[in-house]
């Protein structure tokens, strides 16, 4: 048993405390948008939040998100309009599309505590998450894209509060 | 004889219908014609004037896709196809995935089957013809509807519109109004006059892809998404061995004991042998399955192959080269004795691993049997065959069958296979519930139909002035599509017995270099073809052969003391009769003019390779050349600096999507050529999961430049030629680098510090 937000809303879930949070999400709560890929951390695909910071679902007890709040990416934007979402729109990146949850995910915690990353940084951040079809470049292009929208709407709101 | 023939443009090779035409020879073809399957379109009032598509009342345009979508967009493809002639507004268009239902069979293949970067060039033409008549139609109805003659209308961005007086009606209003109902037979569609290229205003632009949106916000359903009222959960146990075991005894007593939504252990006794010792452990949840599978004690008679290994499959491929046997795949004048007699001879083997496809979403179905319908919910490349296999698996009737097509998590060829569907029917049959089988990612890999481990050998020979006397080409493999079972896939040798060998295990060694004694055996290594079920990875053999023939066509430009880009081009004129071959010389002098071959002074351990390549087959082919640049150091680890890859695929629907395949298959050729190795040991698979089988990651990727060659020649395919070019290439460009050749793959830092010493 154990109590936790999922995206806003507050749920408690009746299962053993060691059950992967990952199958938790996708068939006690049916968030299919997490994906199973490996079971041990090693791809990516069920990356979520916890408390904001990125974590492998798959490998991630039921106890350990006891209390804590959990986003999915169901949960990542209202609309599905994230700047990430809409970059990964805008460079048409996805091929299978099942990695992509994860990969956005993961992103989405490197933008939240560096508006600017460098190539390398998000290389080096998104370097465990695996895209079987190689949509790699694309993933870096888009990642790049929605920083900059990011930076770009933060100066116009400045600007429009200076006027 | 020679086996070269004359590609015209357009010359689709009708033949490969008659292969699949043979499936209902073996009595897999699926002939049901069941009401109920969902589809979208079918909603009353739409206007369907063929099976493709319907135009609704909203306007909204709903495209049927038989061909699996695995990333590819090759639905969004088809609906851009149709959108083009139909004249409809992009927004408008709509995909609905077809399962097995035959009506919808690919008019050229006459099956349900994804493949072979088959889809575009296939489909083309019935798709224009579809969307052409669905426009004729509109026009003819909606000038009715505007009181003016139809000749003087056009059918253009979903609407019906009157040039002259700028009056116009919407598609949807005209099907709104029932003014449309007009059902094209086959004889109307032949005799419609399609729009010509410089007519096109969608093919040829980079509209967004239908399937992108649902993919960025989690509302894309995968056949791992399903979900059934009152479903239970399976989780496989499969045998120590690949193939061949048999369950002997299944003590659950612990499972039974310590997991409460435990319910029960169905042994897979699958009666067309696609699956062998395995067992389902059945729970109320995906985690207690889990469990419980990891508490059976399952004891096995692990069969014939227990003892099979990389090596003794490898030692068993050289013993068979030596011996006289196999089949000529094809055969101009006399190699062996041009070689013989030749100034020069050259002679090596070249290898290839086991790989395995690991697509990200893990191999999974669920099946339900309903009033006496079994209903699989799984994405699948051969809808045709697959449908039967689950069926006969349990002793159903192939005409009871209904699978649910889904978005797949990456094919690659791996779901052209249909083993995810037999545990998860044996189980639903077994607990009269429906059942969801997911496997591990270990499971994943560990009974994959692999990419086998091939071995070739190739001897060649250069006369005085270096020109190519004759080239000698031995392969033995396991047979990817042999194993299928299905006679009318096997192609015919060159000296005439009818559907003796595997194409598919040989396609790529009939290459379009002028050559006049040229000689290809290719051999079925029945060890391998028994202990590891192959399967069609990802360009199949073109990912083989291409490897030993760019390779060893290299070996020989140096031999020659000639650069092997230049000859490779002097061999690519067409001489032989060999139309195709100048266009394959064209994008190699692309690629070398973007890379700028010959121009740049490199550092000391780096240079430019190049290779080109004519995936997948002679019938279907696309040309496509790659130039690696590489930094070789000295202790043999190699950097990828830069692939350069040019394409003629004739005409391009969508020139982002057809980049997307270039880049994504070309960093796959790459991630085969340097970080894919899968390893037997004791008849099983040694690799289980992502830390142990390395598909590349982002830090390893090289910048990567794409040129689309456009020239207006009918659409060919795109998915998988770039893959078998790169290995080559980055080979090449290694010896040019530190002169250290290297003739196994995937390419170790240790073979070329190896090779560097020779």
């Amino acid at each position: 048993m154990a109590v936790l937000t999922i995206n806003g809303r507050q749920v408690t879930v009746d299962a053993p405390k060691s059950t992967p949070l990952l199958w938790i999400i996708r068939d006690t709560l049916d968030l299919k948008g997490t994906k199973f890929g490996c079971g041990h951390g090693f791809c990516g695909a069920c990356t979520v939040h916890v408390d904001g910071v990125a974590v492998r679902s798959c490998k991630t007890h039921l106890a350990e998100v006891d209390g804590k709040s959990v986003t999915t990416i169901e949960g990542l934007s209202e609309h599905g309009d994230h700047p990430l979402q809409k970059a990964w729109v805008a460079e048409q990146v996805p091929q299978c599309g099942y990695c992509q949850s994860g990969q956005i995910m993961q992103a989405a915690s490197l933008l939240a505590t560096n508006p600017a990353p460098t190539r390398d940084e998000i290389v080096e951040h998104m370097n465990g998450n695996l895209c079987r079809c190689m949509t790699y470049p694309r993933i870096v292009k888009a990642i790049e894209r929605a920083a900059t929208d990011v930076r770009a709407s933060i100066e116009t709101q400045g600007a429009g509060r200076k006027a | 004889m020679t086996k070269h023939e004359t590609i015209s443009a357009g010359n689709i090779d009708l033949s490969r219908r008659s292969f699949l035409v043979g499936i209902g020879a073996a009595g897999l073809v699926c002939g049901f014609a069941l009401p109920g399957v969902p589809r979208a379109a079918a909603a009353t009032g739409s206007f369907d004037p063929t099976v493709w598509y319907g135009v609704g009342a909203d306007g909204l345009v709903t495209v049927n896709v038989a061909k699996a979508d695995m990333g590819q967009h090759v639905a969004s493809t088809m609906a851009q196809i149709v959108a083009e002639e139909l004249g409809a507004s992009w927004s408008h268009m709509r995909v609905n995935l077809i399962g097995n239902d035959p009506k919808y069979n690919d008019p050229v293949l006459g099956a349900i089957i994804t493949g072979g970067s088959w889809s575009t060039m296939m489909n083309f033409d019935a798709m224009s013809r579809a969307g052409a008549a669905g426009r004729l139609a509109l026009v003819d109805a909606g000038a009715a509807m505007l009181g003016v003659p139809a000749g003087e209308c056009i059918g253009q961005e979903s609407r019906v519109q009157h040039l002259a007086s700028g009056k116009a009606v919407s598609y949807g209003d005209i099907v709104k109004a029932r003014k449309v109902d007009k059902a094209y037979s086959a004889d109307d569609l032949k005799a419609i006059t399609l729009k010509t290229a410089d007519q096109y205003t969608i093919i040829g632009t980079d509209v967004p892809q239908i399937d992108i949106p649902a993919k960025v916000n989690g509302t894309a359903r995968y056949g791992i998404d399903a979900e059934l009222p009152g479903m239970l959960y399976g989780r496989i146990v499969t045998p120590p061995v690949r193939y061949g075991a048999k369950v002997t005894d299944v003590d659950d007593s612990a499972a039974k004991k310590t997991i409460p939504g435990y319910l029960q252990a169905v042994v897979v006794d699958d009666k067309t042998g696609t699956v062998t010792g395995w067992v389902v452990a059945v729970a109320k949840s995906y985690p207690e399955a889990m469990l419980a599978a990891e508490l059976l004690k399952v004891s096995y008679d692990k069969g014939p192959n227990a003892a099979v290994s990389s090596e003794s499959i490898l030692a068993e491929a050289k013993r068979l080269q030596g011996l006289p046997g196999g089949e000529l795949y094809w055969k101009t004048g006399d190699a062996a004795g041009a070689v013989a007699k030749s100034a020069k001879i050259l002679e090596a083997e070249y290898t290839t691993s086991i790989n395995i496809h690991a697509p990200l979403e893990p191999m999974n179905a669920t099946a339900e049997i309903k009033d006496g319908i079994l209903h699989l919910y799984s994405g699948n490349q051969f809808m045709t065959r697959s449908s039967a296999i689950a069926a006969l698996s349990i002793g159903m009737d192939p005409k009871n069958v209904v699978i649910h097509q889904a978005w797949i998590g990456g094919g690659f060829g791996r779901r052209l296979d249909s083993d995810m569907m037999v545990p998860a029917a044996a189980a639903a049959q077994a607990m009269g519930k429906p059942v969801k089988v997911v496997y591990s990612r270990e499971h994943d890999m560990q009974m994959d139909f692999t990419r086998p481990l091939t071995y070739q050998k190739i001897r060649a020979g250069l006369d005085d002035k270096g020109a190519i006397t004759g080239f000698d080409h031995d392969l033995v493999s396991a047979w990817p599509t042999k194993r299928w079972g299905i006679p009318g896939f096997l192609e015919n040798s060159v000296d005439g017995k009818k559907n003796v060998l595997d194409g598919f295990a040989a396609h790529g060694a009939d290459f379009y270099y002028s050559m006049h004694n040229h000689t290809v055996r290719t051999v079925l290594n029945e060890l391998a073809q028994n202990a590891t079920p192959s399967g069609q990875l990802r360009s199949v053999a073109p990912g083989w052969t291409f490897w030993a023939v760019e390779s060893m066509i290299d070996e020989l430009a140096h031999a020659a003391g000639r650069d092997p880009a230049e000859f490779r081009l002097a061999m690519l004129d067409g001489s032989d009769g060999n139309a195709g071959a100048q266009r394959l010389a064209n994008t190699l002098r692309v690629a070398m003019g973007l890379a700028g071959y010959g121009t740049k002074t490199l550092a000391k351990g780096e240079a430019l390779g190049v290779a080109c390549v004519s995936s997948q087959e002679r019938a279907t082919s696309s040309w496509t050349s790659c130039v690696a640049h590489v930094a070789v150091a000295p202790d043999g680890n190699v950097r990828v600096k830069k692939l350069t890859v040019a394409t003629d695929i004739g005409t391009v629907v969508n020139p982002d999507g057809v980049r997307a395949q270039i880049m994504g298959g070309a960093l796959w050729g790459m991630s085969l050529a340097m970080f894919e190795k899968a390893t037997l040991k004791d008849g099983a698979i040694e690799q289980t999961n992502f830390d142990t089988y390395t598909p590349m990651r982002m830090k390893q990727i090289p910048e990567i430049e794409v040129a689309i060659v456009a020239n207006g020649e009918p659409a060919r395919g795109t998915g998988e030629p770039t893959v078998t070019v790169v290995a080559p290439a980055i080979g090449n460009a290694i010896f040019n680098a530190v002169g250290a050749r290297v003739r196994g793959l995937p390419i170790t830092p240790d073979a070329i510090q190896g090779a560097m010493k020779v």
